[in-house]
């Protein structure tokens, strides 16, 4: 009979060489892709705008538009109320449109550069349409443009217009005149309305009345090229009755610089209408000294319109340097409901400050705020949420719950709830906590023969998961993946 | 003349009255610190819900001393307690009582140049450092002859209970400014009142900063039921040297403008803090509670519990602030803010906020805002007890979570009947 105990490869106690192993982890999708791209030269003004909007063949209007944000943003301050530190951008600096050079304009997606081809097969994204079984929908944005959006035809057989915004502007200008800027005004804040003068692509989706989107529709948004910025405009209609679930995904290269996103999401869900918006973003974190990475400063934000309408934001926050985004709901129909589920991971010197906002403005509304933070290495991690009830908004409804894990003593846990409430029928609800792992958990682990790895990556699973539930399928696994990389055995 | 130039006339008064005193360069550099930072606007992150700047664009004088009858505002129990008496923000001695021998009270002036020197210079005016608002600096720019340095030196228990009151006779400006310091082991009860002569409008710009050492203990009750005219911004800094404990519990019943920023810093481990505070507004009285609990050494604790009843027009602000710095692991820091709407013209701002950057703690908050609960009306209802009745003993319930915490008897029966008055409610 055999006795002797395999001895495990690695103690189980030491997760010294695991910590490090977990911090060394590189950023995967770091590579650079080397495509001829089309750029407009660096700095900003006027003229720029002008020539994004005459290379994008823009409506007179629509340039007027951009025009008009500009000249709001010049008089517009940067924020600075927001919890995170970085050198002043120099706006002048900045690439404001870069291109992947190809042909004009793909017929179909056989005549996508194959280098672009390739890049997205590394980053595990389908832009082939007879990989129908991975059954998501895709648009791809490079930079500063959409280069190919899938299943196109077979949406357009319900109705369902899916594609880039710059298309959307000349083959369907009626619905971008009515409902862009309408939930994100030009002159709702800086980065916005920075936005708005330079937007290059991003994604338009309508779904007509009745129509439920029999599938997944995806965006995948990759930085490439050097010293650019990345600013896209991304438009949901869910008109009455219809239901979308929308996917966001997002990886840069490596760069010792930093680069810029500033993009703008506007949701729209009318009477009967559900869209579910979720977005893993992993663009470059910056290195373990906290070199280069992404400035993410995002504004989201959608409308209930109609009664009875929902909106639900998911996120898992792994990438950026710095992350700033509120992805808010305007609960503006009767019994509206609004939701944000969001996993923020901040490791190295990252610091995210990221939250929601929930305007209860119509009857019976109900939002669900859901925020997990998770920091470790040096890195600073704040939730800031606004729960607002007005006076008509009665029998209102809000639970929140924001909890914090730190796994090391160098890091940072923050929150900052507003919550103000105007009618006596409603009922708001907050708690936070913050923690580290607990070692009677680890133990415990430990104790029925698991080692301290697996027994980190479980308890940071259990701790995220009643966000990652949220997630759709496709999204799920990617999401825990990033986690794993992102933090496993960050606790010494 | 608009305020601020009359502000820096009056300052110029009096620094060219008084420029030899140790006094003179600490203004200085606070009317300076005024200057720049100017009245708070609701731009200004810890103003963003109380609008101050208003009350400085009306006319009203720089309190001067006044002779006032005492015997109309006293609080039960002050024929055993020691009495200190403000009048529009200059401590009236003529009116105060000290009867218990362990209680040393003198002029800060004075104090700067006594043995009291080296603890006064250490520690007044640390709340600045915290209330980065032309408001505190404002204060500090006016410390007259009539502010008030407290000792209770090492070991000795202040036998009486210290009843404080801050008295405003005519459309005034008061700003008393009071330094207590706790030796090693030493023990205090502080109980501040505000009130009002007459009817004027008028603005009480308070400061009390309190040094407790270690061992040491203090009680302190605030409670705050000026007339719907009076506006107060009331500064409790408490500043835990040693380890040693603080109990902290603030009513806040009526007035205009009600602002209360209550500091606890722990700067040793093993500090223990309790916070607790009620706000009852009613008509258009605005409320607003700032607290911060700063832990910056390991092993400290403290809880805090807020309580919330909005009635009529009036208006609920809480911020609560804990951080917990780096070396101070092992923290335990509760946070928890309740608040009950009334009507529906009532409204409630509430930011809990924590800031902590070590890692093996144990911090949390909760808010909650809402309606009274329905099932506990049903039951007294169905028990035969009027609707009328039944909230008011649900409501009475409610305070009392926080009444119940004063630790001197009468005041607490006070408390509780000035609270029970209020909501109709017999016990």
């Amino acid at each position: 009979m055999k006795t002797e105990i395999e001895k495990p490869a690695r103690p189980i106690h030491d997760s010294e060489d695991y910590l490090e192993q977990a911090i060394q982890a590189e950023y995967k999708y770091g590579f650079v892709t080397d495509i001829e791209a089309d750029e407009a030269p660096k700095g900003l003004n006027e003229n720029i705008i002008r020539f994004i909007s005459a290379k994008k063949n823009e409506p007179a209007w629509m340039l007027e538009w951009r025009l008009k944000a500009f000249a709001h943003w010049q008089k517009m301050k940067e924020p600075n109320w927001a919890n995170i530190k970085y050198d002043p951008i120099d706006y002048q600096d900045i690439k404001y449109y870069s291109a992947p050079k190809q042909k004009i304009k793909p017929g179909s997606l056989d005549e996508i550069d194959p280098e672009l081809r390739k890049t997205f097969e590394k980053l595990g994204i389908s832009l082939d349409e007879q990989k129908r079984l991975t059954g998501v929908a895709v648009d791809a944005v490079v930079d500063s443009v959409s280069i190919g959006t899938t299943f196109k035809a077979q949406l357009g057989e319900l109705g369902i217009i899916f594609c880039s915004i710059s298309e959307a502007i000349q083959e369907h200008p009626e619905l971008i005149k009515e409902y862009l800027s309408t939930v994100v005004p030009i002159t709702d804040n800086y980065f916005s309305a920075l936005n708005a003068a330079v937007f290059t692509d991003g994604s338009f989706v309508y779904i007509p009345k009745g129509v439920r989107c029999p599938m997944e529709l995806s965006t995948y948004f990759r930085i490439n090229a050097e010293n650019t910025g990345q600013f896209e405009r991304t438009l949901i209609i869910a008109d009455e009755g219809s239901y979308v679930s929308y996917l966001e995904g997002c990886t840069a290269p490596m760069r010792d610089e930093n680069q810029l996103h500033a993009a703008v999401v506007e949701l729209v869900a009318m009477k009967d209408a559900e869209i579910k918006y979720s977005t893993v973003q992993n663009w470059y974190p910056g290195d373990k000294n906290g070199v280069g990475g992404i400035y993410n400063f995002v504004t989201k934000r959608g409308i209930c319109k109609g009664d009875n309408s929902k909106i639900s934001w998911t996120q898992v926050e792994t990438g950026s340097s710095i992350t700033w985004k509120y992805p808010s709901v305007i609960l503006k129909g009767d019994n509206s409901v609004g939701e944000f589920y969001s996993v923020a991971v901040t490791n190295n010197y990252q610091q995210a400050d990221t939250g929601t906002k929930m305007m209860h403005l119509g009857k019976n509304t109900k939002s669900r705020i859901v925020s997990k933070g998770i920091s470790a290495g040096f890195s600073n991690n704040s939730y800031r949420g606004l729960v607002q009830v007005n006076k008509n908004a009665s029998n209102a409804r809000n639970f929140s719950q924001c909890d914090s894990l730190l796994l090391g003593d160098k890091c940072g846990a923050h929150t900052f709830p507003y919550i103000e409430v105007k009618n006596s029928s409603s009922m708001v609800e907050h708690e936070a906590t913050t923690s580290k792992i607990g070692e009677d958990q680890l133990f415990y682990c430990n104790q029925r023969g698991m080692d301290t790895e697996t027994a980190v990556a479980l308890i940071i699973n259990g701790f995220a998961k009643e966000v990652m539930n949220q997630l759709p399928m496709e999204f799920a696994v990617e999401a825990q993946k990033l986690l794993a990389i992102s933090l496993e055995g960050s606790v010494g | 003349m608009d305020t601020t130039t009359y502000i820096k006339e009056q300052f110029e008064q009096l620094q060219s009255a008084d420029s030899g005193s140790g006094l003179s360069a600490k203004r200085q550099d606070a009317f300076a610190a005024f200057s720049t930072m100017g009245i708070p606007t609701t731009r200004h992150e810890e103003w963003k819900y109380t609008r101050i700047g208003g009350f400085f664009n009306k006319s009203f004088e720089i309190g001067a001393s006044k002779q006032i009858d005492i015997d109309a505002y006293r609080l039960p129990g002050h024929e055993v307690a020691n009495e200190l008496v403000f009048v529009n923000g200059q401590y009236a001695q003529d009116l105060s009582t000290i009867r218990s021998a362990e209680l040393n009270v003198v002029a800060l002036e004075d104090a700067l140049t006594n043995e009291y020197a080296e603890i006064v210079n250490k520690h007044f005016n640390h709340s600045a450092q915290y209330l980065k608002d032309g408001i505190n600096a404002l204060n500090t720019a006016f410390v007259t002859k009539g502010a008030v340095f407290i000792a209770v030196k090492r070991g000795k228990i202040v036998s009486h209970p210290v009843y404080i009151y801050n008295i405003t006779d005519g459309q005034v400006l008061a700003l008393p400014r009071t330094l207590v310091h706790l030796g090693e082991n030493a023990q205090i009860q502080i109980v501040e009142t505000f009130a009002n002569v007459g009817n004027a409008e008028s603005l009480t710009n308070q400061v009390m900063e309190i040094v407790v050492e270690r061992d040491a203990i203090l009680d302190y009750v605030k409670i705050q039921n000026e007339h719907a005219q009076a506006s107060q911004v009331s500064t409790t800094h408490i500043r835990q040297t040693g380890k040693s404990l603080a109990n902290a519990v603030t009513i806040s019943l009526n007035g205009a403008i009600v602002r209360n920023n209550t500091n606890v810093v722990m700067e040793d481990a093993y500090c223990e803090a309790h916070l607790y505070g009620l706000y009852y507004p009613k008509g258009n009285t605005l409320i607003d509670n700032h607290t911060v609990v700063d832990n910056a050494q390991p092993n400290c604790y403290s809880n805090e519990l807020y309580k919330g009843m909005l009635d009529e027009n009036g208006t609920g602000v809480f911020n609560g602030k804990i951080f917990v710095r780096q070396p101070a692991q092992k923290t335990n820091a509760f946070q928890s803010n309740k608040n009950v709407l009334l009507s529906d013209t009532a409204s409630v701002n509430t930011k809990p906020q924590l800031e902590i950057f070590a890692d093996d703690v144990k911090c949390s908050h909760g808010c909650t805002v809402g309606k009274l609960d329905e099932e506990g009306l049903f039951y007294l209802q169905s028990r035969g007890v009027p609707e009328r009745t039944a909230k008011a003993m649900l409501l009475h319930g409610f305070a009392g979570d926080v009444i119940e915490k004063i630790k001197i008897g009468v005041i607490r029966e006070y408390v509780d009947g000035l609270v029970s008055e209020r909501l109709g409610y017999e016990a």
